[in-house]
């Protein structure tokens, strides 16, 4: 009996003493839960998104030999402060909505054991997912939610890659300045938003700043995303008939707004949209052709050959079957990197050594794959370092146009549209 | 009236209209066997995927895609009766919730995994662009879902009031037992109606098709609108649908365009609210 309880303990420690080799030797792998809206109304945004973090991971696991030569952390092999352990992201669908995002947050911490959460798109759900995460100390990342209150509610492991509504009003009250002194009827401004958190918490911060900058915004729009008619909103338009308009909308929101437009024969003279639907590739097929000088935002350009964003997106449009990088898409690359850069430098899946690492992430503008200026953190978490281009619609494609120095084509006015 | 808010009601009645047509397939099916079809908002997405298949794939205009998707789903009501329906129709309420629920996820995320999540949409000139009409802005293809959904309506009417099959199948829902006595096959009769059923709600899908985004969860909130006009409309009355469909789009586009986008679901709903308080049985139901 003696012998056969020692002869099993041996046994055990040896396995044992193998597995710990085993771990030791081969690093077992980050897990990072990736959350978006995979089905819903912002599915397409949402499996767009997932591409590009999974991109991501494969870059940083498997490498690309020309984009090596521009990002050390594309070599291959894995994370290099972890003994070159591998990134394994572990997506989840929030559905588009917040509670089932907070459910999947909940899900990837506690049963999944995830060193770090990124998502989601729509800010009312990061919201809620990042709620989740900051109870049970777990660093979330939002590549993408840019409304204002999200940096405000004094989490501790809240982190924002993405350039936020205040940058954006800026970079729109700066432009229509612009257009204003070259002799463009900039009168009175409309803004059409959808009502949830992305859609209220863009507007407030642009209609604040537009106040102060002595504009007049003489409308205010909020409408719910997915009816399926807008005439009613387009008529309050053409009847108060305001120079400039925002558009603050989701994908099918978009298309019927650019639709009905057209139907009801009513132009701006400048017509304006904050990315999101207005951006989504959906959107830009769909309508492009008909919205011809829409001015928009996005944080990605594609750069000359050879430069990283020029790279990423050739390995973008591979993974995807053809949509290249677009804001959306970019900006989820751009959050998942940063997140990868800061747990590289952790050398740990520890917690808090990773938001001790966020905290002093420091990544330069020439390793940026997004227009952004780098990524740094301030105090609450929020990017300093984000920017954002204007761009405008010509020939069925964005071109950026503003500001000067990174644009690639001169600005056309007024808004053209539809042709006849 | 301004010329604004009368295009305002024309708008609220072309899309009511519609709200009408996508609404008669719901509602036959529970006039014929008190069956409440949770896969109805799922049906007519997939009518809408006929569109874009036959128009992408085949090439063909409305003039092929909205007979295809006719058959398309007629066929899938049927194909849902016999492997489905008539099963958990002898099943407590419950079951048959439960069942046409799972049939809405079935359908929803297959569509989500044969067509993708991507938001697609068809060209906008298949019926030729707006026109203009004693100064009211007509949008072409959603007059073309109009009319079409109004003699949907008529049609499916018809065929219940005055001709045999109808009568047959009015004597299937009333009485299945007494009907097969008759000699008159109860399931022959319901798979019928599915068919018919299927037939109207893959037209409503290939018509919304043309001036609608579509996607795998579009279906989602036309059947929210397609209950709550059976319901309003009295269930089992395809008038009654028409009605109510009619009366939902005036109110809310009069609702969205005076006091605001936002509003309008609850005025609706407490529209609703009210009729069903006085006249549970809905407008046109029999009590």
């Amino acid at each position: 009996m003696y012998k056969v309880v020692r002869r099993a303990l041996a046994a055990g420690s040896a396995l044992i003493a193998c597995s710990l080799a085993f771990g030791a030797s081969a690093q077992d792998a980050v897990k990072i839960g990736v959350i978006y809206p995979l089905t819903g109304n912002a599915a397409s945004a949402g499996n767009h998104a997932k591409m590009a973090a999974e991109l991501a991971a494969d870059i940083i696991n498997n490498g690309d030999p020309e984009l090596a030569k521009l990002m050390p952390i594309a070599k291959g092999g894995g994370l290099s402060g972890l003994k070159g352990a591998k990134i394994q992201i572990l997506s989840a669908d929030n559905q588009g909505t917040p509670q089932a995002g907070a459910n999947q947050a909940l899900r990837l911490i506690t049963q999944e054991k995830v060193a770090a959460l990124v998502g989601s798109y729509q800010s009312g759900i990061t919201q809620t997912e990042s709620a989740v995460a900051e109870k049970y100390s777990i660093p979330f990342v939002a590549p993408e939610s840019t409304a204002a209150d999200l940096t405000e509610r004094g989490l501790k492991w809240f982190f924002r890659t993405t350039p936020v509504s205040v940058n954006f009003a800026q970079a729109y009250a700066s432009f229509l300045k612009e257009q204003k002194a070259a002799g463009q009827k900039i009168d009175s401004i409309a803004i059409v938003y959808e009502n949830t958190e992305y859609g209220t918490g863009t507007a407030a911060a642009i209609a604040d700043l537009f106040g102060k900058e002595g504009f007049n915004v003489a409308m205010k729009l909020p409408y719910a995303a997915n009816g399926p008619d807008v005439q009613p909103q387009v008529l309050q338009l053409k009847e108060k008939n305001p120079s400039v308009v925002i558009f603050i909308s989701y994908t099918a929101d978009a298309i019927l707004y650019a639709k009905t437009m057209k139907e009801l024969n009513w132009k701006p003279t400048i017509l304006m949209a904050d990315d999101a639907g207005f951006n989504d590739p959906a959107f830009v097929k769909a309508m492009g052709a008909q919205v011809e000088g829409l001015v928009s935002r996005s944080a990605f350009a594609d750069g000359k050959p050879g430069s990283i964003a020029a790279i990423v997106d050739a390995l973008y449009k591979k993974k995807s079957g053809g949509d290249g990088l677009d804001d959306g898409s970019a900006r989820a690359i751009q959050g998942f990197l940063a997140l990868a850069d800061a747990i590289n430098r952790a050398g740990s899946t520890d917690p808090n050594k990773i938001r001790e690492a966020l905290i002093a992430t420091d990544m330069p503008s020439d390793q940026m794959v997004a227009g952004y200026n780098g990524v740094k953190y301030d105090a609450k978490g929020q990017n300093t370092l984000g920017s954002s281009l204007v761009i405008q619609m010509r020939g069925g494609k964005y071109v950026p146009v503003w500001p000067k120095a990174k644009a690639t084509a001169d600005i056309v006015l007024p808004y053209k549209g539809w042709s006849q | 009236m301004s010329m604004t808010l009368v295009q305002v009601v024309i708008g609220g009645l072309l899309l009511g209209a519609v709200y009408a047509l996508f609404s008669s397939g719901l509602t036959l099916i529970w006039g014929m066997m008190n069956v409440v079809n949770f896969a109805h908002g799922d049906f007519v997405m997939l009518g809408m995927y006929t569109a874009v298949v036959i128009w992408t794939s085949l090439g063909g205009g409305p003039w092929a895609s909205v007979p295809a998707a006719a058959i398309v789903i007629a066929t899938l009501g049927v194909i849902s009766y016999f492997f489905l329906v008539r099963h958990i129709m002898k099943g407590p309420m419950l079951a048959q919730i439960l069942g046409t629920f799972g049939l809405a996820l079935f359908l929803r995320y297959g569509a989500l995994w044969a067509f993708g999540a991507n938001f697609k949409s068809l060209p906008d000139n298949l019926v030729g662009h707006s026109f203009v009409l004693g100064g009211i802005r007509f949008e072409g293809s959603r007059v073309l879902a109009a009319v079409v959904g109004l003699g949907v309506t008529f049609a499916l009417h018809l065929i219940l009031t005055r001709t045999q099959i109808g009568s047959r199948m009015l004597a299937v829902s009333e009485n299945a037992t007494a009907a097969q006595l008759m000699g008159i096959r109860p399931q022959r009769m319901q798979a019928l109606a599915w068919a018919m059923a299927g037939a109207a709600t893959g037209i409503a899908g290939a018509l919304i098709a043309l001036f609608l985004p579509i996607s795998p969860t579009a279906g989602e909130t036309l059947a929210i609108v397609a209950f709550v006009t059976v319901s309003l409309g009295g269930f089992g009355s395809v008038t009654g649908a028409l009605v109510a469909g009619l009366l939902i789009g005036v109110v809310e586009s009069l609702t969205a365009y005076l006091v605001g986008p936002i509003y309008k679901e609850v005025i609706v709903y407490t529209l609703f609210v009210l009729v069903l308080w006085f006249r549970p049985q809905g407008l046109m139901g029999k009590a």
